[in-house]
């Protein structure tokens, strides 16, 4: 790792300021960004550390009966205290990696990252999330711009993200073994006004959303809904795990698999 | 250069870190507690494993500063205090759970916060509780075996044997 000062601000305020100094970068878990350290991949002068701001944590369901998340809670306590409100939600948060890896990453990390296979980003997207940071709400929508790439400017923090819980949910991964991210990834969403399916670890331009199936499922919520249904392999991510077509396929079977086991 | 102070195994430090001095070289270079070992240093096996909070966290993917004021647990507080293997500990002896022992102090580390939330795991429970602890050298069926005998449960029969 190239040197670097780590600052410890304890208000959204303090850490705002300190993140307007040339090369500052938000830490949060830090299990994305110290290992990008430590290969050299980034070189920022200050660490402006999230982890001391207590108002960016914690989980509650507000009046309008959104799930409330703050940015900078870690995904061991989504899995726990989400579960109530959200089980889709807290499953995919206890999926995540393994138990330390969860004790130290956050939502507002893994949504701020956008890795092309992370998890949180196609529930976000499939519940129809808010984003929220210190300065403006960004509906999920129009948060994800492509992997790796979100709507968020130089030095904003995400501060909480709102959920809109659904009737039913379920999130099947299909884990690439090794770093335990989705291979691909499938979020379904039962809303009463329709059915949304996110789609993350497929696609070159990061988690999207199917709107093919979106459809056929909102008539009918049933796997047989999407029998002969099928993606295209353009744009798929080909890599040594595999291919473009493959991971179209696994896409349709992830999608019946979820709306087969939502609950 | 900052200052960091923590408390580690009941003992208050203090010293002196830069900002990308990693917990784990921490504990092995300035305190020379070189039990929690470094298998990988990409976040992957587990080897580095220790409690900070009482929570398990790789050190090797946490900076000492963002320990400041916390209790940090290693592997050399496990045992008893009369110095005697505590029961996880003895449990690895019995059933052979570790073979060059590399992994042992991540093993035992996780195997002790999981069994605190879940003193009665199930076999599945503990296989997936270890996904984060790679063992090069033990197949982990004893690994399994030694953490359901050391919550006190019968051993399961395991597949492959
Ligand atoms: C072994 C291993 C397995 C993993 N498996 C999975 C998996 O299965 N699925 C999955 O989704 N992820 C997985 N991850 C990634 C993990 O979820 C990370 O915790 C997460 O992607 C990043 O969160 P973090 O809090 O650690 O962020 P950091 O690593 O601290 O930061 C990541 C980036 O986000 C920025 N950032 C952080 N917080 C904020 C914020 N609040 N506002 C704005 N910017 C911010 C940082 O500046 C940095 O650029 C795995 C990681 C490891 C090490
Ligand atoms: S050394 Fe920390 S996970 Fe391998
Ligand atoms: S006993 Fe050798 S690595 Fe586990």
């Amino acid at each position: 790792m190239y040197a670097f000062d780590i600052e410890r601000p304890t208000s959204i305020a303090d850490a705002v300021a300190a993140l307007a100094k040339e090369d500052a970068q938000a830490l949060a878990g830090g299990q994305t960004l110290i290992p990008t350290l430590k290969q050299r991949l980034a070189m920022p002068s200050v660490l402006v550390s999230l982890s001391g701001i207590a108002e960016i944590r914690g989980v509650c369901k507000d009046d309008a009966g959104l799930l409330c998340i703050g940015g900078g809670t870690t995904h061991g306590t989504v899995a726990k205290e989400a579960v109530a409100h959200y089980p889709g939600l807290a499953e995919l948060a206890a999926h995540i990696g393994d138990p330390a890896v969860r004790n130290r990453g956050t939502i507002g990390g893994s949504l701020a990252n956008n890795d092309p296979s992370a998890c949180y980003p196609a529930a976000a997207l499939a519940s129809g999330a808010t984003i929220l940071t210190n300065t403006r709400e960004i509906a999920a929508d129009d948060y994800f711009q492509g992997m790796f790439t979100t709507a968020l400017e130089e030095g904003e923090i995400v501060t909480e993200v709102k959920f809109p819980i659904p009737q039913s949910s379920c999130y099947m991964k299909f884990e690439q073994p090794a770093s335990r991210f989705a291979l691909v990834g499938v979020f379904v969403a039962k809303f009463a006004d329709g059915v949304k399916v996110a789609v993350t670890g497929a696609s070159n331009n990061g988690v999207f959303r199917w709107s093919e199936a979106e459809a056929a499922l909102s008539s009918d919520f049933s796997a047989s809904a999407l029998e002969g249904m099928s993606l295209s392999a353009d744009d798929m991510i080909a890599d040594m795990h595999g291919t473009a077509a493959y991971r179209a396929h696994l896409v349709a079977v992830m999608t019946r698999r979820a709306v087969s086991a939502a609950k | 250069m900052a200052k960091v102070a923590m408390t580690v195994n009941g003992k208050s430090v203090s010293r002196e870190v830069e900002g990308r001095t990693l917990l784990v070289q921490f504990l092995r270079d300035d305190l020379r507690l070189t039990g929690t070992h470094v298998g990988c240093d990409t976040s992957q096996c587990g080897a580095c494993v220790v409690h900070v909070n009482g929570e398990a966290v790789k050190a090797c993917t946490m900076f000492a500063l963002e320990a400041e004021g916390a209790e940090v647990t290693t592997i050399e507080a496990m045992a008893n205090e009369d110095g005697s293997l505590n029961v996880v500990q003895q449990a690895f002896q019995d059933y052979h759970g570790l073979q060059c022992g590399f992994c042992t102090p991540g093993m035992v580390m996780s195997a002790t916060s999981l069994l605190k939330d879940n003193p009665k795991p199930t076999e599945q429970e503990i296989r997936d509780y270890l996904e984060g602890n790679i063992c090069r050298c033990t197949g982990y069926h004893n690994i399994i075996k030694a953490i359901m005998a050391a919550s006190g449960q019968d051993m399961p029969s395991m597949a492959a044997e």
